[in-house]
């Protein structure tokens, strides 16, 4: 049983340094030696002992230490050490029997110096490193999209070897669990026009040209737009996490040995399922939108329904939706390639599959911002 | 006879309704190389889990020193715990850390040691499993069985007087198997540390094991104990027998 007694003497360290014959150093060491002791430095030790003669030997008594732990031994190593780089030796044969195997075991594998520490790079050694480590990053992007090709080509002559059970699976992933989410958000955003234009056509007398905007709006642009950054965040995230994890537990290592591409049994079905799946997604946004702008309408603005109707009828052409329906196609691809681009590239620890996903939205969203600037462009020339 | 270190006592170890084992009763003494064995998924390592407090049994205790662990307030549990070290199967080292950060979280939670007092102890600890100047690598850049001395140097790094270890020689070559069971026995000689172990490794069960307790799937329950050359020798169960001799006829 441990009493609450606490013995005086047996609360701090205490060290006696002997003079001995022969230059020796006879250190007796008794009270506790433990780490939270704030135990001696070993250094300090000696050069207090040199004040006072030359010492060629230490030797050690302790004999009368109440307890130890790691401190003691770290104290001793140190003091060893320093005791070896001024010449000194050490004689430990008076140490307790555990300390001695600790010490020897502590020095049985020699530190090893050729590990390459943490040396600081020069500033033109980083820019060219970031250089390289870009050029790189390209190689991979295009090294990715010609293999992912390659496996869409084998797809269209029937070569493709997936399971029609897990794209169905993803399918259901991507497309119909994403239709809350895809609502809320597109009827939210319906509202937004309508308020934004209403605020500026009510100062001409014409807020029924909000039909005309919101209807306009969406299906160019917002809801395959809304619904594309929607599945960046959900659906790119999670095809990043799920490749990374399997990179870390090898199963993709798996799939290779077994002569499966990667590319074709993991990566293909994710693209497939979002390519089709978000033009769907982004026609469903475009509705949910008109409808949020409706909702305004008839609220706030006093539109009749009917009217509000034949204005978002005769505003929306069919060009406008083909031009949202080509933007959303192009979207889903690009999530998807962002997404499985950086799982696939995921290192090999819980941190990277972190990583990975975070990078997959960045790039996703990147992406979807500049080639719809860029479509946006295109179709204007060619006037769609 | 030595200082009883841990005991458990009519522990019952459940899923939901599944029962994985029932009634255990055994008693590590200090100084103890006290091995858990038993044949796949009759659960070792449950047995383990609940005694390093991750899973609670559905009914029973388990005493270090003398005080229950289950029914102590969770402060004092707390206490319990830090006198623990363990050794997970795969290291179980944080990825996103450095050996040397992996080693020094417990110490700096748990000590008011100054920074460079703690870069001491984690030089100390890396030096005891053989790993002097892998402080700054990360666990993805060593070997599995690096990772594995790096995971002990972690579960050291309180000076634990019991070391739990998870199967330490599983995915080890014969030869790194060895020096892992020599780096037991002197650590446990040196610490004074109490050590328990789950494995099925014969080599090391007979070459480091002080005492044991054998788990069957099948009765649901602890069927033998004891140091396990005796119960090679001595044991008439066919089950431990079999289990012992790997299944040789003899």
């Amino acid at each position: 049983m441990a009493t609450a007694q606490i013995d005086d003497s047996a609360t701090a360290w205490q060290l006696q340094a002997e003079r001995g014959p022969d230059d020796a150093l006879l250190l007796r060491l008794s009270g506790r030696w433990t780490l939270d002791a704030r135990l001696p430095v070993g250094a300090a030790v000696l050069d207090q002992a040199r004040g006072r003669g030359r010492t060629s030997r230490i030797a050690f008594d302790a004999a009368a230490v109440a307890s130890w732990d790691s401190g003691l031994v770290i104290f001793l190593r140190a003091l060893a050490a320093e005791a070896e780089r001024r010449g000194i030796t050490s004689d430990l044969t008076g140490l307790p029997e555990g300390i001695r195997r600790l010490l020897a075991l502590a020095a049985a594998v020699p530190e090893r110096k050729d590990t390459g520490g943490a040396r600081r790079p020069s500033f033109l050694a980083q820019i060219g490193t970031s250089t390289l480590e870009g050029l790189r990053g390209g190689r991979e992007l295009l090294a990715f999209l010609g293999e992912a090709f390659l496996s869409v080509l084998r797809l269209t002559v029937g070569r493709a070897r997936f399971q029609r059970s897990e794209l169905f699976l993803i399918l259901q992933e991507v497309g119909a669990q994403a239709l809350p989410i895809v609502s809320l958000i597109s009827f939210l955003v319906g509202i937004i026009l309508a308020y934004v234009g209403a605020l500026q056509l009510r100062q001409f007398g014409a807020q029924v040209y909000v039909a005309d905007l919101v209807g306009i709006a969406m299906t160019r642009e917002m809801g395959a737009m809304m619904a594309a950054i929607i599945m960046a965040g959900r659906t790119g995230a999670a095809f990043a996490a799920q490749l990374g994890t399997m990179q870390v537990n090898e199963e993709i290592d798996a799939l290779q040995t077994l002569g499966i591409p990667a590319m074709e049994f993991l990566v293909l079905p994710r693209m497939l399922a979002l390519a089709l799946m978000m033009p769907l997604l982004g026609v469903y946004a475009d509705l949910l939108g008109i409808l949020g702008g409706g909702f305004v309408g008839l609220t706030m603005l006093d539109l009749g329904g009917a009217e509000y109707y034949q204005r978002t009828v005769n505003a929306i052409g069919l060009d406008d939706f083909a031009a949202g329906i080509i933007k959303a196609s192009v979207f889903g691809v690009l999530v998807a390639i962002a997404g499985c681009l950086r799982g696939m590239q995921c290192g090999r620890s819980s941190a990277a599959v972190g990583a990975a996903a975070t990078s997959a939205v960045v790039t996703g969203i990147v992406l979807i911002i500049v080639s719809d600037s860029v479509m946006t462009v295109i179709f204007d020339l060619i006037g769609l | 006879m030595s200082a009883v270190k841990v005991q458990v006592r009519d522990l019952d170890m459940m899923y939901g309704t599944r029962v994985i084992q029932k009634n255990l009763n055994f008693t590590v003494s200090t100084g103890d190389i006290f091995v858990i064995m038993g044949g796949s998924g009759c659960g070792k390592s449950t047995l383990l889990r609940h005694m390093i407090g991750l899973i609670e049994p559905a009914r029973g205790d388990v005493y270090y020193d003398g005080q229950s662990f289950w029914d102590a307030e969770p402060r004092a549990r707390e206490g319990q715990l830090r006198r623990l070290g363990v050794l997970y199967q795969s290291g179980a080292l944080w990825s996103s850390m450095t050996l040397a950060e992996n080693v020094a979280l417990p110490i700096a939670e748990y000590t008011d040691l100054r920074p460079a007092e703690i870069r001491e102890v984690v030089a100390l600890k890396l030096a005891l499993v053989g790993l002097a100047g892998f402080e700054d690598f990360y666990p993805s850049e060593i070997s599995g069985g690096m990772r594995k001395r790096a995971g002990l140097a972690r579960a050291m790094a309180l000076d634990p007087d019991v070391l739990f270890f998870d199967e330490p020689s599983a995915g080890l070559d014969p030869i790194s198997s060895r020096l892992l069971d020599d780096l037991i026995l002197e650590l446990r000689n040196s610490l004074g540390a109490t050590i328990i172990m789950v494995t099925h490794e014969l080599p090391s069960i007979f070459a480091i094991g002080t005492n044991s307790v054998f788990l069957d799937a099948e009765t649901k329950t602890m069927i033998a104990g004891g140091e396990p050359k005796i119960l090679l020798r001595d044991c008439r169960d066919p089950k431990v027998h079999r289990f012992l001799t790997r299944g040789e006829e003899n």
